[in-house]
């Protein structure tokens, strides 16, 4: 019965889907109507042919439920070596401008490809390591299988059409303008339903648990859910011009408008890419050590003293603006006082592995979740002093603010993800053991080395740009255009293209790897007959 | 009086305050006395239930088995 009204709604879909696209007022409407017609019309085709057909009912629930986590892994390796991909082409165009080619205006220059860049790697990278992630901990901390069965399914896949309408939009130019809330309307509606959907089996796990204490990691994925919800649905209220058109009328204007831009944006890094990423941090460090976090205490003071403070930092990147004073200064009051935290959350990290320092030595995974709590302490000490009123004054709109966001984005969010791949691989494909350490090594110098080389060309050609600017003659006039500036950053520009090459080395390395590990890597010896993996 | 100005006055008091408190009887509640001994035994969840989930009459903090669903 069910499957009857699974059909009708997916006709419907597909057939309005499809006068949408007959309707459509622009290409990036008509190519997403197309794409979302015959993702409508394939479920339609799959559904059909399961109807009908007998059930055979199995009692799964003395299993977990990780074959939406194995589909999360490949698409978080995929998904990321994709955005690096385009984030090296776009450092590459930066520097050398006749990259944008001539036949590709419009679709593939810079302005096009930077939204796709930074979309990939933070929502598809990195949402797909916290979605699998976050299913794969839930279950084992919970010792429960996922709630609602294959709504975790719908999940995965309701996602990765988020990700395709995203990214075909970015290129045919539908974007509100937001920046990492770039997508349109029907985008935000449909990551809308999918992230409620995502709510309510995260939820349904914890309530369904065996464990009688909910674990300290899924306290930060959960807030990463519940916060990411609120912000996405704020943060994109807007009014389509027409059903058949991308293009959307924001509800706020002007300053409001700018501040819950940044309400939105600043907690985007706070709990998609901060809280989400502890909730990995809390599981897999301990994991891969071999032993508990190093104060559980800490843990739950880290948690609450986060997001108490995080929502409020916001403002920090709207100073000198048309923001009351009293705001930004609000902004960057939270900000600093964000050190605390943060670095508690750090130390926590760090000190797991008291006792076990040697593992540093054999270990290359851990070396790797080591480092990104390094790179998670120094960009949260980088990030409050840029808050402050005077150091924002040099580094705003300048490329400091890109290499801070980097070693963060990269060094943190990239190092623990690939840690999280590397421990979760061959748990999940029933192997022994990776298929090469030492190619883990490799991945792991590769990027390490890259994201040195990109943050430190960063840093300088940051603070040039912001001296160059302020600098004036004896008159008071400015010395410096803007194009000096530009021609001054030519180096370093190289440098940071070359790094962003290596880290992307690293991580197809890293696919090879993964592939090798399923493929070839001995299968754990089954001692009894065990329960067939679904 | 204004909505703006109500809700303004009531975050910059009654709100914070209660907030704060929050926060503090947080930290007091995690100091409490006997808490290290649940916080000893919880830390360990991540090493239970590693292949499948507890059953009914449910065995906890066994070495992994050998098959990894």
């Amino acid at each position: 019965m069910l499957n009857y009204i699974k059909l009708i709604v997916l006709g419907l879909i597909t057939l309005f889907a499809l006068i949408a696209a007959n309707y459509a007022r622009d290409l990036a409407y008509l190519v997403n109507a197309l794409l979302v017609a015959a993702a409508a019309g394939g479920v339609f085709l799959w559904t059909l042919r399961q109807t009908g057909e007998p059930v055979v009912k199995r009692d799964l629930s003395g299993e977990y439920m990780d074959g939406v986590v194995r589909a999360g892994v490949i698409a978080t390796a995929g998904w990321g070596v994709v955005g690096f991909l385009v984030g090296v082409i776009i450092a590459f165009q930066l520097a050398f401008p006749v990259l944008n080619f001539e036949w590709a205006q419009g679709f593939l220059n810079f302005g096009r490809l930077r939204p796709l860049h930074t979309s990939a790697v933070i929502f598809a990278f990195g949402g797909n390591a916290l979605i699998a992630t976050s299913f794969y901990v839930v279950q084992r901390t919970s010792a429960a299988r996922l709630w609602g069965g294959n709504l975790a399914w719908f999940v995965f896949w309701g996602y990765q059409l988020v990700i395709v309408l995203a990214a075909t939009g970015y290129l045919l130019g539908a974007t509100q303008s937001k920046e990492y809330a770039e997508p349109e309307w029907y985008v935000d509606w449909w990551l809308t339903i999918v992230w409620l959907a995502y709510l309510a089996v995260f939820l349904g796990t914890l309530v369904k648990r065996k464990e009688p204490h909910i674990y300290v990691a899924n306290w930060f994925y959960l807030s990463f859910i519940i916060t990411v919800a609120m912000l996405h649905v704020v943060n994109n209220l807007s009014i389509p011009v027409s059903v058949f058109g991308s293009k959307s009328v924001q509800v706020f204007s002007g300053v409001q408008d700018a501040m819950v831009q940044w309400w939105y944006g600043h907690n985007a890094v706070g709990f998609f890419l901060t809280a989400g990423f502890l909730g990995m941090m809390y599981y897999f460090v301990p994991k891969q050590a071999e032993r508990p976090v190093f104060s559980y205490k800490l843990s739950i003071i880290h948690f609450w003293a986060l997001i108490f403070i995080y929502i409020w930092a916001g403002p920090h990147h709207l100073h000198y603006t048309a923001l009351p004073d009293w705001a930004s200064t609000l902004g960057m009051v939270f900000s600093i006082v964000l050190w605390m935290p943060s670095w508690g959350g750090m130390i926590n990290g760090l000190m797991t592995l008291s006792g076990a320092w040697d593992k540093l030595r054999t270990d290359p995974i851990i070396r790797m979740m080591v480092i990104s709590v390094g790179f998670y302490g120094m960009s949260t000490f980088e990030g409050p002093m840029m808050s402050i009123r005077a150091v924002n004054s040099l580094s705003h709109y300048t490329d400091w603010t890109i290499g801070h966001v980097h070693s963060g984005a990269l060094g943190w969010n990239g190092m623990i993800t690939f840690g999280a791949l590397y421990f979760l691989v061959p748990k999940l494909w029933n192997r022994e053991r990776l298929y090469s350490l030492s190619l883990v090594s490799w991945h792991f110098w590769l990027a390490t080395i890259g994201i040195i080389l990109y943050a430190a060309a960063m840093w300088v050609t940051g603070i040039m740009e912001g001296l160059m600017w302020r600098e004036v003659d004896a008159n008071g006039f400015l010395v410096n255009s803007f194009a000096d500036t530009v021609a001054a950053k030519f180096p370093m520009y190289v440098v940071r293209g070359l790094g962003g090459v290596m880290f992307l080395m690293g991580a197809i390395i890293m696919c090879y790897n993964l592939w090798m590990t399923v493929k070839r890597a001995p299968a754990v010896e089954a001692t009894h007959s065990a329960v067939p993996a679904e | 009086m204004e909505t703006y100005s109500f809700l303004r006055e009531f975050a910059d008091s009654w709100m914070l305050l209660a907030l704060f408190l929050f926060f503090i009887g947080m930290v007091i509640f995690v100091m409490r006395p006997g808490s290290s001994k649940t916080y000893r035994d919880v830390a360990n969840i991540p090493f239970r239930h590693d292949d499948k989930p507890a059953a009914a009459g449910d065995k906890p903090a066994r070495a992994r088995d050998a098959k990894e669903a």
